[in-house]
């Protein structure tokens, strides 16, 4: 009886073989299934994959040289930048015809932009000679060695020249390198000068503050949920809209507050000279340094770590406290040994969602944190919107996403991403 | 095929309802007294004249990239845009501004002269028409500094005659020169000197001896709150927010001109607008920049207003009822020792001294 | 089991009275006392404050006034760890995050029992309850009944003296519920451990325990041993809530040797025995277990009252017969008759008379 079955296909009612009928049922309900989806999937494509993958890309893409100077890049490519010497009348000839066509099509200043991000002073290098060599003829007006220089001293520098052959790649890891304080130069990779490296240090900070605040966070979060978690209903609503009323108000206005509070002549230090404890001359620092930084954004960022907490403890019943007890266990190892590891996978959600929250924040920094206080999404704020370098802020933008997944993956590794619960 | 027909038909619907809206303007600023200065002075009288329903838009903090990220997504949505003069010649430099001839696209001056004159050495980008000068300047307690009120702006540097807080802007830009100026450089040097590495690290070595004194703002708001709060001494700011804390709030501060640095602001209009808009554009500017306008703007804020024959006609704050000339930073009184920002310098520069000035601050 | 519990008694509660808000009491002068090695059970409805009763005796609920007496001991004042009374919870709050072994290790560790002692315990608590094999698995990898096993032996691996069971059983299914039923009296007496049972099952009470407190509004209505609980119902509450029950009221007419004379509402004259009735003219519930009632005249005294009875409805339930009548004017009266050879099958609309023996019928309080 099994030997036959395990041999002959099963047939299903209508004749086809099993297996197959199967197949197709289940295909036809992943169909559905993908089909009600496919909203959502092309969403998430459109408005998130998608930029940020060619934020990502701006990273490494580096074609605007070669595009605006062609020929230029080719010529640069017989010419030695580590010999001190200027390139030959055939770079000049080339460099003169593509830029000709530049300024005709008004992009020389965007690559002048472009290099003086490495170097200062391309910018209105490539600006002002735009003006002059606009009237110029390619094809008679040579040789331009000695004419170009003549306009500018600057093309007269081999430098310049370096800079241009250097980051003349249509992709560059130069963006990355001077996301860790490094830069590209002719020698190779070397590191930034002493009084510009900053942004490892920020890259550092970021990580240890947002630990400090998802610390100070677990220490303040954790009663608050426990008394939710263990309150009837009725006042731990009360109290939850109270947990979540920071919500409500705007990011600014809070912030603003704590400036109130926490400034000189605010209400905590004036408290304190009142009652004597601190003298008028003598007042607190606690804003506009790192203290300040972690008191606004723990302040911020403690209901998403109070809500999954507060979630996941309301799934341990209060047996389990009582268990421990009857067993023997004191009111602290009850709690340490039995109640605390069933509320980890709160602890767990509560510590990601802040830390991800807190390594990407920079408004409260700018307004609070003074100049110990500041965050390395800081500069990446910088680089979008003052600096216009947006290879450069996505460089750092992608070395913090690493940061973040590698320290996910650690977590998965130490604490287990099982032990993540929401609710 | 299905696909392009889809799109055509969108895009035949977008431009229907593009030109329903033909009568909006959407004109970015900075929101505040300074958009509602704007308001009356320019907004409210074009609307009469045209029929043109102008939208405001506060976004001019974050306008370079903003337009850069509209230029990249082919979709421009705005039609003039206020920016500083950095910004501006930033923009232009991008592409993604208009550039503008002065001479047949901006009004001349009541007496004829033409607008390029009239603006003279204040079009200092092809794309930029400017419309006040501002300038970033001290203001000080006068309940806190005792008998001698600073008078010059290295009482800035001076923590034995004047201990206590004070606030300068968090980025390198004026805060360098005024350290280089206290520290012996002459005026006329100080852009040489600053674009060396020894003279960035003098003015950083000048301005360590008071770094732990300093308190950073980053919004202009931030100097006015901190002086009303007398959280600081004296700090530095926009003259017009220091007009507001004395003359509206009526707080003991005072103004110390001394090394004001004069700024631009003005309006650019973005790269790649429709032919219909860009000509909309055009003729709103060429109304708003005219010399009545500009001069109609002062009576709301105190900014000196950009052309040279605006300034005879300014006259009295429309709510507060004060004569404005003596509040203008370019009043001959107040502008004994100016600065006027150097654009080109700082395009070249500030990235780099940024660099260095922002890792000075994290040491 | 003849105990005697008038001395000695190793749990004591002395007018023990629990109120939670300060207006109504939930224990009302609440009287118990327990020999060592008693198998107790706590039987009634919810909120008749039976698990209250247990909440105190195990620490988790204070007495708002009163004693409770271990060996002796008052322990109002002892914390719950420090009683060293065994407990199995209703639903065996095992601890998810540890191991069955280090569930039952738990109670040694904190008592700072040494390594090898603990694991010796631990295994021979396993054993105890056939689950030796899964010392390694977690409670969510057991079945229902396997975790009531573990709650069991975790709760014993200390070795209290006494041992309390909070509806131990209530999420089993029919037939491992009789299984863990056989189990735990079996392991209790085997042991000589003194075991204090909550459920609201009667059969479970009935079966199990050595005596019954039937609880009901904050007081303990009767104790006793569950024959006598079920034969000889003290009131009406009782005889209602073990087992099945008929119930017909009227007014005593008179009392003599043991005998009362009750006419009931439908003017109806029974004999019934005398429980909580003194006098004539008292008013009675009377209370007759449907399978003492008889109708086969032969088999009853000639004496005997008897009553017209119509059958409404027969019901077959393989062991025994069910007859739903209407006697005195009640049509829920039933009667069960055992299923043998020469039994008859009543047809409703049938009428039949039908009487019992005196002392099968109880006269309890109205």
């Amino acid at each position: 009886m099994t030997d036959s079955s395990a041999h002959q296909p099963m047939i299903a009612a209508d004749g086809l073989p099993l297996k197959k009928s199967l197949a197709r049922s289940l295909r036809r309900e992943k169909t559905r299934a993908l089909l009600l989806i496919a909203p959502l999937l092309v969403f998430v494509l459109l408005t998130f994959i998608f930029p940020i993958g060619s934020m990502l890309f701006r990273s490494v893409e580096n074609e605007i040289v070669s595009n605006i100077l062609p020929r230029t890049v080719v010529e640069l490519e017989n010419w030695d930048a580590t010999s001190g010497e200027l390139p030959d009348e055939a770079v000049f000839a080339a460099f003169v015809a593509d830029f000709v066509v530049a300024v005709e099509e008004k992009n020389h200043t965007r690559l002048g932009s472009r290099l003086n991000y490495e170097s200062s002073g391309m910018s209105s290098l490539f600006r002002k000679s735009g003006r002059k060599v606009a009237k110029w003829n390619p094809e008679t007006d040579g040789p331009f060695k000695e004419k170009l220089i003549k306009t500018d001293k600057g093309w007269g520098d081999p430098e310049t020249w370096a800079i241009i052959k250097t980051h003349s790649g249509k992709y560059t890891n130069g963006y990355f390198l001077n996301a860790v304080d490094m830069q590209r130069t002719q020698n190779g990779i070397e590191a930034q000068p002493e009084s510009k490296q900053i942004l490892i240090k920020l890259f550092l900070r970021t990580v240890k503050m947002s630990l400090i605040i998802t610390a100070s966070c677990i220490l303040l979060g954790y009663p608050v949920a426990w008394i939710l978690a263990n309150l009837p209903s009725r006042s731990a609503n009360l109290l939850m809209i109270l947990v979540l009323l920071p919500f409500w108000t705007s990011l600014l206005v809070r912030t603003s507050a704590w400036k109130v509070m926490l400034q000189n002549q605010g209400v905590i230090n004036d408290t304190l000279v009142w009652l004597g404890l601190v003298s008028n001359d003598a007042r607190l620092e606690i804003i506009n340094n790192q203290f300040g930084t972690i008191v606004a954004m723990t302040h911020i960022l403690l209901p998403f770590m109070i809500l999954p907490m507060y979630s996941v403890m309301q799934t341990i019943p209060p047996t389990y406290l009582r268990a421990a007890k009857s067993l023997g266990a004191t009111n602290w190892i009850a709690f340490w040994r039995v109640y605390f590891p069933q509320s980890i996978p709160g602890i767990g959600a509560g510590s990601i969602l802040v830390f991800i929250l807190a390594i990407g924040y920079y408004i409260t920094p700018e307004i609070v944190g003074g100049t110990e206080g500041v965050f390395i999404s800081n500069r990446i704020a910088y680089h979008i919107s003052s600096s216009l370098n947006w290879g450069l802020a996505a460089a750092l933008g992608a070395i913090l996403l690493v940061v973040v997944l590698v320290l996910y993956w650690a977590y998965d590794k130490i604490v287990g991403i099982d032990n993540v619960k929401l609710g | 095929m299905k696909f392009t027909k889809t799109l055509l038909a969108t895009t035949a619907l977008t431009v229907a309802a593009g030109a329903a809206l033909a009568q909006d303007m959407t004109i970015v600023s900075w929101g505040g007294a300074y958009s509602k200065s704007q308001l009356k002075a320019y907004h409210e009288p074009y609307s009469a004249k045209t029929g043109v329903n102008i939208i405001n838009d506060d976004s001019s903090a974050e306008a370079v990239a903003k337009l850069r990220a509209m230029n990249e997504a082919g979709n421009i949505t705005w039609d003039v845009v206020d920016v500083v003069a950095s910004d501006a010649i930033r923009l232009c430099d991008e592409g993604l501004a208009l550039e503008i001839d002065p001479a047949t696209q901006l009004a001349p001056a009541p007496d004829g002269t033409s607008a390029a004159d009239d603006f003279g050495d204040l079009l200092v980008s092809s794309c930029f028409i400017p419309q006040i000068v501002y300038s970033t300047t001290f203001g000080y307690r006068t309940d806190l500094v005792g008998d001698t009120p600073p008078s010059d702006v290295c009482a800035v540097f001076d923590l034995e005659t004047y201990p206590g807080k004070r606030s300068l802007e968090k980025r390198p830009i004026n805060n360098m020169e005024w350290a280089l100026l206290c520290d012996g450089v002459a005026k006329s040097d100080v852009y040489d000197v600053l674009a060396t590495d020894e003279g960035q690290n003098q003015a950083l070595a000048k301005l360590d001896t008071i770094k732990d004194s300093v308190v950073w703002w980053s919004a202009g708001a931030d100097t006015p709150q901190l002086l009303a709060d007398g959280e600081v001494i004296m700090g530095s700011t926009y003259n017009g927010r220091l007009f507001s804390v004395i003359e509206e709030q009526k707080q003991p501060v005072a103004m110390l001109w001394d090394a004001q640095v004069f700024d631009l602001d003005g309006w650019i209009i973005p790269a790649g607008l429709s032919e219909e808009r860009k000509q909309r554009a055009l003729d709103y500017i060429y109304f708003a920049t005219d010399t009545q306008r500009l001069a109609d703007q002062a009576k709301y804020i105190s900014y000196g207003p950009a052309r040279a024959s605006s300034a005879p006609l300014v006259g009295k704050h429309a709510d507060l009822g004060i004569e404005m000339a003596p509040h203008m930073p370019t009043d001959p009184n107040n502008a004994k020792n100016t600065f006027l920002y150097n654009y080109e310098f700082w395009a070249d520069y500030r990235d780099d001294i940024d660099a260095k000035f922002q890792a000075w601050l994290a040491q | 089991m003849a105990l005697d519990t008038s001395t000695d008694a190793f749990v004591k509660f002395d007018r023990v009275q629990k109120s939670y808000d300060g207006e109504t009491l939930v224990v009302k002068d609440l009287n118990l006392e327990m020999p060592k090695g008693e198998f107790l059970t706590m039987l009634g409805p919810s909120g008749s404050g039976k698990t209250t009763c247990l909440m105190m005796l195990a620490g988790f609920e204070t007495a708002t006034h009163g004693d409770i007496l271990l060996d002796g001991i008052s322990i109002n004042n002892i914390p719950p760890h420090k009683r060293g009374i065994g407990m199995v919870f209703q639903n065996y709050a095992l601890f998810p995050h540890m191991t069955i072994a280090e569930n039952l290790a738990f109670p040694l560790e904190v008592r700072k029992i040494g390594k090898s002692e603990r694991e010796a315990k631990v295994k021979r608590a396993l054993d105890m309850v056939e689950m030796g094999a899964f010392g390694g698995r977690r409670p969510a990898q057991l079945s229902g009944g396997q975790q009531q096993r573990i709650a069991l032996a975790r709760a014993l691996v200390f070795e209290p003296e006494l041992v309390l069971m909070d509806e131990p059983l209530g999420a089993l299914d029919k037939q491992l519920r009789e299984k863990m039923q056989f189990e735990i009296t079996n392991l209790a007496h085997n042991l000589g451990i003194t075991v204090v049972y909550v459920t609201h099952d009667q059969t479970e009470a009935l079966t199990m325990s050595d005596r019954v407190a039937v609880f009901n509004d904050g007081r303990i209505q009767q104790l006793a041993a569950p024959d006598v609980l079920y034969e000889e119902p003290e009131n009406s509450f009782v005889a209602q809530f073990i087992g099945e029950n008929n119930t017909l009221e009227g007014v005593v007419r008179e009392i003599q040797n043991g005998r009362a004379l009750v006419q009931l509402d439908s003017g109806d004259l029974i004999d019934c025995k005398p429980v909580n009735v003194s006098a004539p003219g008292q008013r009675t519930r009377v209370s007759i277990r449907p399978e003492r009632v008889e109708f086969h005249k032969e088999r009853l005294s000639p004496d005997a009252h008897l009553l017209k009875a119509e059958v409404m409805e027969f019901i077959y339930m393989g062991d025994i017969f069910r007859t739903r009548l209407k006697v005195a004017g009640n049509d829920e009266f039933i009667i069960k008759s055992r299923n043998a050879p020469d039994q008859v099958r009543l047809q409703p609309g049938e009428t039949i008379e039908i009487g019992w023996l005196a002392e099968d019928c109880r006269a309890l309080d109205a």
